[in-house]
């Protein structure tokens, strides 16, 4: 058995019976990861030592009878936003090249209290502020289905990583579609909870209204286990939501067959991939098929979201980015005169180009003067998003829609033109701008063998449902079983 | 009603504190101008009477007790400073304040 074909649900399965050990499925990953990343380039840092250290610590714990809970011995990698005692924290950025964060985010202290291994930090977008990863500071990340394709982002090497089996399971962090596009692009599952649903206590934030850190894996029975792990309140994030903790693994096999599936009655068309549109399609057939009813919605102001998420977005971050000040963490810029120049030259020489831009264009729409007329203007269209959600979801349970307008684009190809990036966006950024939860799952490829994704979108909280479906999707077809092209 | 000037990305990023190159300037004049055109579509909707979402689902009962609570070690947030002389002093270290 090769540890690095299982999902983590399986490896907890083989280590809990004594087939495998920690140590065994630590090492194997390792070697795998060793092997590929020349060619993929998904991580930006490994722990191997502690990782080993770690593996030898739970079988040893084993060895007297005893488990460390759901993950133990599982092998995790997470997006390099996501703050972890002992490991770096570049968040893709020069700004941040040697900072070590001196505490542990709550995903993971959640995950390492349940037995999970550590193996390293992956790649995105500097700041998670991209959809191809091509902006990280330090290297690009590539698809594993076409090494000339971009991962997509920002959470691009997560997605990679877990495509290439360098690791079963990952998290990342989506904003306006940060874990669902690249999984749909490297063709695996990817879920973005509802706003609030996990803690985002050292994640370093983007756009605080939007962020949520999310699982990615090649299972949807995966991505149910880690949010079953790490959802849930926190005291140390006060936006993060009461509600109760559904058992998602447990509850995953239900029946579908009474549920009533949104289908959008007008799709942004404009620019979409024919085999994106045919995979859709079929997608929702399959779904039919299998008893789910599926019934025409409106969404009639989901064609404006873009424009209202990137006014939002560049918003927030400049705002949040006014940390980066090369005063008590990260890089300064050597040999200044002033405070204010200090300041300048730090960021201007630790920021990349993307962040660059977003910050002005935020400080720009934040600025005296045409505040009203693009951010609060903007905020008010947000509510009307979220209004055409809550009329939809008053006549179904979910609703289906495209992940992305196009399979994984060439590497370089949309770099020159930052608004044709901002527009791969345009079927994720509806949820985020709503709240809802929403979960990529394979459902085809282009006549290239790239992979392709079919988004189910959920009420707010409603995370069983939507994985349920996905659970179901997954089940009647088999494109979660084809491999990339590596080995 | 955008025409995003080079001089309007000045002013802007003197308020971000960016120090930004002349090429930057220039692309980032284009970009903006045509990013900016771009999300005008919003201005179609009428959002008379619509209030403003600032969070998809805003608690409006996160208090908790105002008690101490212990804290990250001030050694160990120190040491994280780029300042140079900022070694068991207690102190980070910054250029003058005042040009």
């Amino acid at each position: 058995m090769n540890p690095t074909d299982l999902t983590a649900v399986q490896i907890r399965e083989q280590i809990g019976k004594g087939s495998l050990s920690a140590r065994e499925v630590t090492r194997a990953f390792l070697d795998r990861s060793d092997r590929l990343e020349p060619q993929v380039h998904a991580f930006l840092s490994r722990s191997t030592e502690d990782a080993l250290l770690r593996a030898q610590e739970l079988d040893d714990l084993q060895a007297r009878g005893q488990s460390a809970g759901r993950l133990h011995g599982v092998p995790l990698a997470l997006k390099d936003l996501i703050s972890v005692r002992g490991m770096p924290c570049t968040c893709g950025s020069r700004i941040l090249e040697n900072y070590f964060p001196p505490y542990d985010a709550t995903v993971a202290s959640r995950l390492l209290a349940e037995g999970a291994i550590l193996l390293g930090k992956t790649n995105l977008d500097e700041f998670a502020m991209g959809s191809s990863t091509e902006n990280s500071g330090f290297h690009a990340t590539n698809n594993p289905w076409d090494t000339r394709c971009v991962p997509g982002g920002s959470s691009g090497g997560s997605a990679a990583a877990v495509a290439a089996r360098e690791i079963p399971a990952a998290l990342g962090s989506d904003t306006g579609g940060s874990v669902r596009q690249p999984a749909a692009l490297c063709g695996v599952v990817g879920l973005k909870p509802t706003y609030g649903r996990v803690s985002r206590y050292g994640l370093v934030a983007f756009a605080s209204s939007l962020d949520q850190i999310g699982p990615l894996g090649r299972s949807v029975a995966d991505a149910a286990l880690l949010l079953g792990v790490i959802a849930g309140h926190d005291p140390q994030d006060s936006t993060s939501a009461v509600e109760p903790v559904d058992d998602y693994l447990n509850q995953l096999e239900g029946d579908v067959r009474a549920l009533r599936l949104g289908i959008p009655r007008e799709l942004p068309t404009e620019g979409m991939d024919s085999d994106v549109l045919d995979s859709y399609r079929a997608a929702i057939t399959t779904l039919e098929s299998i008893g789910v009813e599926s019934v025409e919605i409106d969404l009639p102001t989901a064609s404006h979201a873009v424009a209202c998420y990137y006014l939002i977005s560049t918003a927030e971050a400049s705002s949040n980015l006014a940390r980066y000040d090369g005063v008590r963490y990260g890089f300064r810029a050597p040999g200044q005169n002033d405070l204010h120049e200090m300041y300048r030259r730090t960021r201007h020489q630790g920021f990349g180009a993307e962040v660059k831009r977003r910050i002005i264009l935020g400080t720009y729409v934040l600025s005296a003067g045409y505040y009203d007329a693009y951010y609060l203007k903007a905020q008010k269209v947000r509510t009307l998003i979220a209004r055409d959600f809550d009329r939809a979801f008053q006549r179904v349970d979910a609703i289906a829609m495209p992940t992305t307008p196009t399979p994984a684009f060439r590497l370089g190809e949309k770099l020159a033109d930052p608004l044709q990036m901002y527009l791969s966006d345009i079927f994720t950024i509806t949820a985020s701008l709503a709240g809802i939860p929403a979960i990529n799952v394979p459902a085809g490829f282009s006549r290239d063998g790239l992979p392709i994704g079919l988004q189910l979108l959920g009420k707010h909280f409603a995370e069983t449902t939507i994985l349920r479906l996905a659970r179901a999707f997954e089940l009647a077809t088999d494109f979660a079983q084809r491999r990339p092209p590596l080995d | 009603m955008p025409k995003v000037t080079q001089k309007d990305v000045e002013r802007v990023a003197k308020l971000a504190h960016l120090e930004l190159s002349a090429e930057e300037k220039q692309a980032f004049a284009a970009q903006l101008d045509e990013i900016l055109t771009y999300a005008e579509r919003i201005d179609s909707l009428d959002t008379e009477g619509v209030e403003a979402t600032s969070h998809a689902l805003l608690r409006d009962d996160a208090f908790r007790e105002d008690e101490e609570r212990p804290g990250l070690a001030r050694e160990e947030v120190l040491r994280l400073s780029p300042s140079e002389s900022n070694k068991g002093n207690g102190l980070i270290r910054v250029p003058k304040v005042l040009p």
